[in-house]
Order: C-alpha cells, then structure tokens, then sequence
C-alpha cells in the first residue's frame, strides 16, 4: 500500500449537509469515483488525511429531466450518464465525451462531480514519487521551478476534463454546498487559469448537481489523443450551434486539455447571422489558435495541440452546419 | 509512515468469489492489495502505478472494477469475483478455456483481467460483435499477443456457448 493511503480515514456521509460538515475539517477532501483522487494519493501528488466518500450520499444522484431544464447530480457516475435515454436525446454531445473518457472499468464507478473537479495535468506532475525527486519536484507540487516555463511563476498544467467544454457551450450552471450555504453560478465560474489551484471552490465546498436547458440536440464533441481509449485529450473541443434560414443564429465553441482551465472561447457572438463558408471556418480556426495556450505539458508538441484544437472547431462547425 | 498512531482497523464482509470473508482492514487498503495478500488470489495483477492497464480488474457486483482504485471498504457487503472463481469442479469456464485453446494468452500477465472484462462483456451480450468485444476490453493493455488472438478468444467463448 502506499504511504499516502496508509493512515487516512474514510468518513461515510449520508446527506450533502453531512458531507459538507465534515469535509470542513483540515485536510479532508471529498472522495467520489475515485479515479483521479486515488491515482494522485498514491503518486504522493494529492495529501488528504480524511476522505469523506460521496458514494452514500443519495441526493447526489439523482437525474432529473423535464420541460423547463435538466439537473444531473454531481454523484451520477459516467456510465450513468451513457446510458440514460433521456441524457442521449437531449444531449448527444454529453454521451460523446462521457464515451470517450478513461475506459470502461473507470467509468462505471467514475462520476461527473469528479470530471469537472479533476485535478489538472502535466507531464512533469503525473508520476510517481521516485520520477518527480529525479527530476527535482516541480512548481506544482512540492518544487520551486516550473520545468515547462522555467522563467515563470505559474503552472500551466492543463485541465483534462472531457465533460466541462461541453457543458460550458451547452450554458450549464453548477450548484454548490458549503458551510455558508447554497450558492449557484455560471460553470465557467467553476475555473480559473492557474495550473495549481484551478477551482474557484472553498474549502469543503461540495459540487452538488449541474443544471442544464432543455434541449441541446445540436451540439457535438470531439477529442484529439494518442490511443482511441483511456488516454486524456491532447485537445478536446465541443461545438453547439443552432442556425436560422442558412444562417448561424449563435455558435459556441469550448476547449479542454490545453488551457489550465476549459475554456469558453470568446468573441463567437460576432458570427451571427453569417453563412458557414470557407470564410467562416477560417474566422473560427483563427479564434480558436489564438485562446488556446497549450504549453509543454504533454509529450506531444504545444503547437500540434493547438493545430488540432482548430482543425476540430472547423470540422465539428462543419458538420453541426450538415455539411 | 508519517509517524502518527496506526489507524483503528475495522471490520469488512465481502463475497469473494461465493464465499463470504470477513476480515479487519485499514480505510486506505485497496482492494487489488486485499486480494493478492489476505485473500491469496494472486491472479490479480498489478501493472501499473495508475489505474492505466487493466491487470488488476476484478468484478465487483458484475461490474468490471480496476481493483488498484477501489477501496477494500468500499467493498463492505458487496460481491467480488476474480478469475479463480470462474472454475467450477477444477473445469475451466468456456472463457479460460477458449484463451487456452486460441492462444489468448502469452505471458499472461494480463489474462485475469482480460477474462474478467470478457465475462462481464458475455454475461451482458453473449453474443458480442468484434467492435463490441474491442470495446469492453478497451481499458485492458497486453504487451505481448496484439490483441488479435484475445479478440478471437473472446469470439470462440461466446460461439462455444452458443
Ligand atoms: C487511466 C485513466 C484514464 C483517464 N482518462 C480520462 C479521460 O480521457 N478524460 C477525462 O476527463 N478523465 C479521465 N480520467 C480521469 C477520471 O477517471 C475522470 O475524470 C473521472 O470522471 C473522475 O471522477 P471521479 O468520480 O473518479 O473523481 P475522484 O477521483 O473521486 O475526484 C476527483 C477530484 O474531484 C473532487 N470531487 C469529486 N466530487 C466532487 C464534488 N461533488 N464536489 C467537489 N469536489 C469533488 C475530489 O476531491 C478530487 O479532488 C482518467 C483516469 C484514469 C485512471
Ligand atoms: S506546468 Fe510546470 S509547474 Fe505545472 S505541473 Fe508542469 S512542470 Fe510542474
Ligand atoms: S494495476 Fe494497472 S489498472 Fe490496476
Ligand atoms: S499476454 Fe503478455 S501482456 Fe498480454
């Protein structure tokens, strides 16, 4: 076992308010799938010494769909969500980059919460306890140089989550518990861009379900990685579209595995009531290869990434446009 | 170890492969370390430091698990089977029986787990097409056979029950 794990104690809270009572002690941490937290614990990258397991907490479960939104509960596991008639219908784009994330022993147990909380990602970072001391820790964990950009103060580690842009471009909001009570925001408001401290989370604070709109048929996403399963995205990219008469009446693209945050590109709004031409998806590309700032952090080269994130922005808009 | 008192152990009652086991466990353990040293079921493998490979995936509840992410604790209750428990009689079930015959298996490291994903696969969908099988084994890595041989191995099982 790992001396990470070797003393930590598990608390099993049945309710959110529970969760949040106890998750407000020092060094506790949620614990929901999994699949991020118990890999980081072991490498010695993550330290929590009380893990208060979300597994029995029912309220965080729950799927519910009707005509004024959809709510999905942060607890709902990827393979849940896969499956759900519903969630497919509805969201075609979701069941896209919940497919495509890890495989799927992982996604069985592994839970929305957890991918849009995952922890961001380096090469430099994701290894284990004898790498890292090689190779003198890093600015993220431990160390004082960052290995990526060694003249800068920050980390660029960048966020991996598969499920975020989607919901970012699908205009979903996030519900969260804390100790002062319910708070709900924009899910963009969720991240920041810094590669070590991404969420915009207090401590103890709990992700408890992401509300979306009603319908979101006419959005699609995509990722860029180096095997077709369990590795991260290299560049993620997801599309929503809606057109009038030939013509895009909103576009919104959103961006993962390049920036320390996903992001929702700006200045999409400027592409209204324009036909989706050459013109237009040479507008889109350009957009995309400026906001994405892939560094280093991947053994694949930054530049490829960003290429890539635009290659797929234009060939989702493409498609979304039935062309 | 970080020096502070050794954690109270507690209590667990789990069905490993149909025989329930009750044995006193720390939060952290991982199932994958239960298995191999207080359960002997060495068949369970350990090929990485990340929930990357697949060696270790055991079913928990029917449901295909990497055994090196689950807590023991978790599993309080539940049912977990690996691949001993597949024989009945001392008769390799129709998967170990068809990677014996088709030639699944090289060094093996990665059998267990690839059985283990290929009997949740076939207990779901008995009759699974390649693309179905290729992608119920996505998370399990082998380094040895190129997966064409495990692939018809699976294919065989599933046409052997027939
Ligand atoms: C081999 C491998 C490949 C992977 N590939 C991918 C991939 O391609 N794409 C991808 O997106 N992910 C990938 N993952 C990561 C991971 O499996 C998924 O992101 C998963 O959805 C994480 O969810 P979890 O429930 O397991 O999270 P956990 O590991 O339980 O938690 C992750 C983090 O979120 C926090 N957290 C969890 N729930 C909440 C909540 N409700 N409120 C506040 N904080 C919370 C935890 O404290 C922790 O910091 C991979 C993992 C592995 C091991
Ligand atoms: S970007 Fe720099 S500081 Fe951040 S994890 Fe990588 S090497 Fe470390
Ligand atoms: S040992 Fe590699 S996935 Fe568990
Ligand atoms: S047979 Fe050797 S790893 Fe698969």
């Amino acid at each position: 076992m790992s001396v990470e794990l070797a003393n930590i104690s598990i608390a099993r809270p049945a309710t959110i308010e529970e969760a949040v009572a106890l998750a407000s002690g020092p060094d506790a941490r949620y614990l929901a799938g999994g699949t991020d937290l118990l890999v980081n614990m072991r490498r010695g990258i993550t330290r929590a010494a009380r893990l208060i397991d979300l597994a029995g907490v029912d309220a965080l479960k729950s799927i519910s769909c009707d005509a004024s939104g959809v709510v999905v509960g942060a607890g709902v596991e990827l393979a849940r969500l896969i499956e759900h008639e519903e969630i497919s219908r509805r969201f075609p784009a979701i069941v896209q980059a919940a497919a495509a994330i890890a495989a799927p022993g992982h996604r069985n147990v592994a839970t929305l919460g957890g991918n849009l909380c995952l922890d961001t990602r380096c090469v430099y970072y994701n290894q284990s306890e004898w790498w890292r001391s090689a190779n003198a820790w890093c600015l993220k964990n431990r160390g004082d140089t960052c290995h990526v950009a060694p003249q800068g103060e920050r980390c660029h580690a960048a966020f991996s989550g598969d499920l975020a842009p989607v919901l970012l471009v699908l205009g979903a909001e996030i519900e969260v518990a804390g100790p002062a009570g319910r708070r709900r925001m924009p899910l963009a408001e969720l991240y920041v861009e810094d590669g070590r401290a991404h969420l915009t989370l207090a401590h103890g604070e709990l992700l408890v379900a992401v509300h979306l709109p009603a319908d979101g048929r006419n959005a699609a996403y995509e990722k860029v990685r180096l095997r077709g399963a369990i590795d991260y995205p290299l560049a993620g990219v997801a599309v929503a579209m809606t057109m009038q008469d030939g013509r895009i009446e909103s576009l919104r693209v959103g961006l993962t595995g390049l920036n320390s945050r996903p992001l929702l590109v700006a200045g999409t709004e400027a592409f209204a009531g324009r036909a989706v031409d050459d013109d237009l998806l040479k507008a889109v590309d350009r957009l995309v290869q400026h906001q994405a700032q892939p560094v280093r952090t991947t053994l694949a080269a930054a530049h490829y990434r960003r290429l890539a994130a635009a290659a797929v922005a234009r060939r989702l808009v493409r498609r979304l446009a039935g062309g | 170890m970080h020096g502070s008192a050794k954690p109270r152990k507690r209590l667990v009652r789990i069905e490993v492969n149909g025989r329930w086991c009750e044995d006193a466990v720390s939060d952290g353990d991982l199932l994958v370390d239960y298995l191999r040293d207080v359960a002997h079921l060495t068949s369970v493998k350990v090929g990485c430091d990340g929930g990357e490979c697949g060696a270790c995936t055991v079913l928990l509840d029917g449901v295909p698990v990497s055994a090196c992410l689950t807590l023991v604790v978790r599993c309080e209750g539940r049912n977990v089977e690996t691949v001993e428990g597949l024989v009945k009689q001392g008769r390799p079930n129709r998967l170990q029986q068809a990677f014996h015959e088709k030639l699944g298996a090289q060094c093996g490291f990665c059998t267990p787990g690839m059985i283990m994903a290929s009997e949740a696969l076939l207990r779901r969908n008995p009759h699974p097409s390649d693309d179905e099988i290729r992608a119920a084994l996505a998370g399990n890595l082998c380094r040895c056979t190129g997966y064409v041989k495990i692939i018809e191995s699976v294919r065989h099982a599933a046409e052997a029950s027939a």
